[in-house]
């Protein structure tokens, strides 16, 4: 299996008044096309900060190592006008919250338009395009472009920014956060979207702490504690039996399941430490937990976990 | 008992007015834990301002242990608003970024002008809380940007118990925070629940969490003395503007359903 979009030792640190806030840590992926990836953890993991990084939307104060590439092409050196490249054709975000996203004063069809022109779309192509897109997912071009974002329901504003994503033809949809804030109906009609986008043989990457979405989502799951990607492997198997201490806790957080929280809080991410980072609130933790840092380690059929509980095998 | 009665509230705006809540009564006895869920915009958060006395309805009336309230927002006396105690959704837009996280906690019996005047009698009580809803003292010396959305919620909370309510309303108080931490502030309200006969209405969208949490679940769209809102026949919407807007959308889309009278 070939790689689409490669993340290689990718290490993000935001240089602050308090010391390096060690956002990322080593973090590798591969995600093929048609692949659909849960980016899954708390805030301040890193999840975000992952999904930013891939776009190169960091901010100034930042040290990022490592490699991500797409087909091939290393994305952290680019140009700006590279970049800009990438970002309208090639890679897209779907972002967070979508009325605080799009220009409140303007228009939809001119927001629309811009960004469908963005990606190299001659105005009347770019029409035919917009109008096909959003009716694909039961929105009229003519009508959504008279309006403001306000005048639409959430799911209708979800829309919008799901098709300017879609408009390049991207070979991988980011999407953040797609379901926070949103009530139960809304979350059921995101989540089908998210898989008809997947469907469409773009690679996904879904970046979310919504652990319901991510189950009814499936695909492959990538779990992050304190910067470090602790669990990978299928969703489905995470669910089931998850490998890492941390997920199964985290599962066990679940009002359907006990509702138990997991004791004390997560470490600073000024401050990590040079063992497992989970070994203070782990109720299996070891002598090997606090004295050195384990490996992302494999478990079975393809989910590896980082926990010296596996690295015998 | 914390009881609403027949609370309608009515905002201005977007051309006409738009009903809020219509005669929605709702009761929360001592030591109950009450779910109330309903769809976005169905206004759960309007009648639960009302029922923590910030904002005065049209009609209808909130008693509180027997004492009907009569003035509300900041002329409503100190005593009764400290009965009655909310949690807001996010965190960070419900403290004020100036203050240290301690000073957070400690805002509202500052505020109030009954915060004890010994330093360490103050440290000793902060102590109390923050070990309570599980932040670290270094945390308190922090502001509210410098901690994680999770630990500035811990904070809420501890700043809604220490003026000891006799009711809490936590208004989508974890669809923010990861599930772990969810357990732990709920864990931290049952428990105080569980202490002190606190009467807890937890306004969720998450019903598996409504189910396993609470006693009883009330849906905003079956309280109301007119039956079922229109409003609410598809949850795919945001607030109602006007109904007349809502039914000119609703012809123009197919998962807007037209209204069902």
């Amino acid at each position: 299996m070939t790689g689409l979009l490669e993340v290689e030792d990718l290490s993000v640190g935001f240089r602050t008044e308090r010391g390096v806030v060690q956002a990322l840590s080593e973090a590798n992926l591969t995600v093929a096309a048609g692949d659909l990836l849960l980016v899954v953890g708390e805030s301040g993991s890193g999840k975000t900060v992952l999904a930013h990084s891939l776009l190169s939307l960091l901010p100034r104060n930042v040290n990022v190592t490592g490699y991500v590439r797409l087909r091939g092409q290393d994305l952290l050196g680019l140009s700006p006008r590279e970049l800009r490249h990438v970002r309208s054709r090639r890679m897209a975000l779907i972002p967070q919250s979508p009325a605080s996203s799009l220009n409140p004063v303007r228009k939809l069809g001119g927001q629309l338009l811009e960004a469908a022109r963005a990606r190299g779309l001659s105005e009347p192509a770019a029409r035919a395009r917009l109008a096909e897109l959003l009716c694909e997912l039961g929105l009229d071009f003519e009508f959504v472009g008279g309006r403001y974002i306000h005048q639409l329901s959430g799911g209708m504003q979800q829309r919008i920014v799901n098709a300017m994503a879609l408009v390049g033809e991207p070979d991988v949809v980011i999407a953040d956060e797609p379901t926070s804030g949103l009530d139960t109906a809304l979350v059921d009609t995101t989540a089908a979207q998210l898989l008809s986008i997947s469907a469409r043989g773009a690679a996904l990457l879904v970046i979310t702490h919504d652990l319901r979405l991510a189950e009814r989502l499936g695909g492959r799951l990538a779990l992050l504690y304190a910067s470090r990607i602790v669990e990978i492997g299928p969703t489905k198997l995470f669910f089931k039996a998850p490998s890492h201490p941390y997920g199964r806790e985290l599962l066990r957080a679940l009002p359907e399941r006990e509702g138990k929280s997991i004791p004390g809080l997560s470490p600073e991410l000024t401050a990590l430490p040079g063992h497992c980072a989970f070994a203070d609130r782990c109720p299996d933790s070891f002598d090997r937990c606090v004295e050195s840092l384990p490996d992302l380690y494999p478990v079975r059929d393809g989910v590896a976990a980082r926990c010296f509980v596996h690295a015998e095998r | 008992m914390l009881s609403a009665e027949a609370i309608t509230k009515t905002y201005r705006g977007g051309g006409g007015r738009i009903v809020a809540v219509d005669r929605v009564s709702l009761a929360l006895p001592c030591g109950s834990r009450v779910g109330l869920v309903g769809p976005s915009g169905a206004g759960k958060s309007t009648l639960v301002q009302v029922m923590a006395m910030l904002l005065a309805p049209d009609s209808g009336s909130v008693t509180i242990d027997g004492d009907r309230v009569r003035t509300w927002g900041v002329r409503c006396s100190r005593e009764l608003r400290h009965r009655v105690q909310l949690i807001f959704q996010a965190p960070r837009m419900s403290v004020d970024p100036r203050l240290r996280v301690g000073a957070v906690i400690l805002e509202p019996l500052a505020a109030s002008g009954i915060l004890p005047s010994g330093a360490d009698e103050r440290s000793a009580l902060l102590q109390t809380w923050a070990t309570r809803v599980g932040l670290t003292s270094d945390l308190l010396e922090r502001f509210p940007h410098e901690v994680s959305e999770g630990q500035l919620q811990r904070a809420c909370l501890a700043r809604a118990l220490v003026v000891t309510p006799r009711y809490l309303i936590c208004d989508e108080l974890s669809s923010m925070l990861d599930v772990s931490t969810q357990a732990a502030l709920l864990e931290v309200i049952g428990e105080i629940q569980g202490e002190r006969e606190l009467g807890v209405l937890l306004i969720t969208h998450d019903r598996v969490l409504a189910d396993a949490w609470c006693q009883e679940i009330a849906d905003i769209r079956q309280l109301s003395a007119r039956g079922e809102p229109e409003e609410a026949a598809s949850s795919d919407t945001t607030p109602a503007r006007t109904a007349g807007a809502r039914r000119r959308l609703a012809a123009r889309y197919s998962d807007a359903e037209p209204d069902s009278r």
